[in-house]
């Protein structure tokens, strides 16, 4: 019976494609709008990522995020450095600059000191060039976002110079970097050279980066930062939540991606209970002569869950295949560097896809479920 | 009627016993009884027709008769079966080895071919669809259509679709074959030949055959023709008595 279930669907080659397209469209916008969700929102936690040494990030108490920091007093380093089972700890400034390109634009960039003698504070990868240039006076790298957003016509930003605050800055590398949530534009560059770029005030110092001594947990260290120091010390993983939740708890972007896939189901329910409806309504004579032959409704209900199957096997694979060309096409565009497919995604969207259907399905069967035998005398 | 008498009637050759047959249906607050007590058997080896206008119950009674809609009162007996003392599953599978249904729109599922179509019975008592297929044919063949087996019922004539829903009534062999008005969309020669094929397969000593028509045109080739009139039986003969 479930073979001629399937054939009384495919049959319809109308109704069997408006079905799979409802699946596929409700997975495609369900899919696809969660991955970029989720992958936004990890960009709250680019700073914290891009930095993979530092076990401990240290802070003054009211910073919130990498890109949400109050200056410190460059003393808090010793402090931080005097702690047992501290193994390193460098400086690093993050801060926001204006430049001028050699043509003259304008643009607002994000400043990063990284430490002079040790470089923790660089990305793990460089796109172009090498980490020691910034040995080099006035160097500066800038990451592949800056490259796409300040050479978009394609040429080399090596030995580029820029006017960064009113300082004289070149650029002589480029970060393969995971952009900042904004993609705003990043400059590194050493420390020292950072407090020139940056205008001055007394408290400079972002953060405090912390490496732990070889049995030392981050959790314990972090634990006996804030008891000696007073001041906030966070893990990494600590950290990067931390620039998640930050974005979730001020902006709308949850809210707007709810809406999106909410709407996506609610599409899918529309498309697909309709047609589903149709469908049945089409063949209730049929149905009606399968019940009278002497085809149980369990049988009936075997066949309508195959029928259901069938089309979310072939929908939400089309959806989840869209979702994976459409990261792959767009993987070359900053916007979407790094975005991947977390698993429990899928799986979301499979749920999704299954209380589609079961609802859909459950309204056309209880149709079919209601219809007499006799009612194929009539 | 007594138990003994039922089973007296049942033995003597009826393929159906039916006894005070009664069944109402709600019109809002008004209960209209459409048929009053009906006391019938119907013989095997018979080709009987159930005649009447519409509204006269007919179908009604052959619906209750099949076991597909429950009487208000009465008994209906099948070869012997109490069908309505059946519960609901065994009443279904009761249907599904015992009778075979032929639909006025013949309700072929369109989208599989004849042979498929003539075979759901068999796939449904679940024998493997290639082995009910070829069950399906031979049914066909004999009904003059096995060259069409392949072919959807939409590039079928309307009388070779209505050989395919016979086919699909016989094809699991059953012992009752109820039709419902089976030559109304047939011209006077193809209702003729559908009912000359109906004696020849679906009419048995041990089988019986039932009809509901209208159709004055094939009305000579019954055995037994009764004549509902209001929900009761107003002739039991041969022959359709004059003034009809």
């Amino acid at each position: 019976m479930i073979w001629i279930a399937i054939r009384m669907l495919t049959g319809d080659a109308q109704k069997f494609y408006g079905l799979v397209f409802g699946i596929a469209f409700s997975t495609l916008l369900i899919t696809q709008q969660l991955t970029i969700f989720v992958n936004l929102i990890e960009r709250g936690a680019s700073g914290t990522y891009n930095v993979s040494s530092a076990d401990v990030w240290v802070m003054d108490p009211v910073s919130r995020t990498a890109d949400v920091n109050f200056p410190m007093p460059s003393t808090a380093l010793d402090k931080v450095r005097g702690v047992t089972g501290v193994e390193w700890a460098v400086p690093h400034l993050r801060a926001g600059a204006s430049v001028r390109t050699s043509e003259g634009d304008l643009e607002g960039v994000s400043v990063i000191g990284v430490d002079d003698a040790t470089l923790i504070g660089l990305p793990k990868r460089m796109a172009q060039g090498s980490i020691n240039v910034l040995s080099q006076p006035d160097s500066v790298i800038i990451d592949d976002v800056g490259l796409t957003r300040m050479f978009e016509d394609g040429r080399s930003p090596i030995g580029e110079r820029l006017e960064l605050n009113d300082q004289r800055a070149v650029i002589r590398g480029v970060a393969d970097a995971i952009p900042s949530f904004t993609s705003q534009v990043t400059l590194y560059t050493k420390y020292s050279q950072a407090l020139r770029y940056v205008p001055g005030t007394r408290n400079r110092l972002s953060f405090v980066l912390v490496g732990a001594e070889h049995g030392v947990s981050p959790e314990e260290l972090t634990r006996r930062i804030e008891e000696q120091t007073g001041l906030r010390a966070r893990t990494r993983d600590e950290f990067a939540q931390d620039g998640v939740d930050f974005i979730i708890q001020n902006t709308g972007i949850p809210l707007n991606f709810g809406i999106t896939v909410l709407l996506g189901f609610i599409v899918g329910v529309a498309i697909v209970g309709l047609t589903f409806s149709l469908f049945i309504r089409d063949n209730i004579k049929q149905f009606g002569a399968l019940k009278a032959i002497g085809v149980t409704n369990g049988k009936i209900r075997k066949m309508v869950a195959a029928q259901a199957g069938l089309v979310g096997l072939i929908g939400y694979g089309l959806g989840v295949l869209g979702t994976v060309f459409f990261i792959w096409g767009f993987s070359g565009n900053p916007t979407f560097k790094g975005f991947y497919i977390p698993w429990q995604i899928p799986l979301i969207s499979m749920a999704a896809v299954f209380v589609i259907l079961a609802l859909t399905g459950w309204l056309a069967l209880r149709n079919v479920l209601k219809t007499e035998p006799a009612s194929v005398f009539r | 009627m007594a138990e003994t008498d039922i089973q007296a009637a049942t033995t003597a050759q009826a393929a159906i016993c039916s006894r005070g047959v009664t069944r109402d249906f709600k019109a809002g607050q008004q209960t209209i009884t459409v048929l009053h007590g009906i006391d019938v058997d119907i013989r095997a080896g018979e080709l009987t027709y159930v005649v009447g206008e519409s509204g006269s119950g007919k179908t009604t009674l052959i619906s209750i008769m099949c076991g597909i809609l429950w009487p208000t009162a009465g008994e209906v007996k099948v070869f012997g079966t109490d069908i309505y003392d059946l519960s609901d599953t065994e009443l279904v599978e009761f249907r599904l080895n015992n009778i075979g249904f032929i639909f006025q729109q013949y309700n072929l599922i369109p989208s599989i071919d004849a042979a498929n179509n003539a075979a759901v019975p068999l796939i449904a008592q679940g024998m493997d669809r290639l082995e009910a297929r070829e069950k399906a044919v031979a049914m066909l063949e004999k009904l003059n259509i096995g060259n069409q087996a392949g072919k959807l019922p939409s590039q079928l004539s309307g009388g070779q679709q209505q050989r395919v829903a016979i086919a699909r009534a016989l094809v699991h062999e059953p012992r009752l074959v109820v039709c419902d008005e089976p030559t109304a969309a047939l011209d006077a020669a193809s209702g003729r030949k559908v009912m000359d094929l109906l004696r020849e397969v679906a009419v048995a000593e041990d089988r019986a055959c039932i009809i509901v028509t209208h159709d004055n045109r094939v009305f000579d080739l019954a055995d037994r023709i009764l004549v509902l009139e209001d929900g009761r039986i107003t002739h039991d003969g041969s022959e359709m008595p004059e003034g009809h």
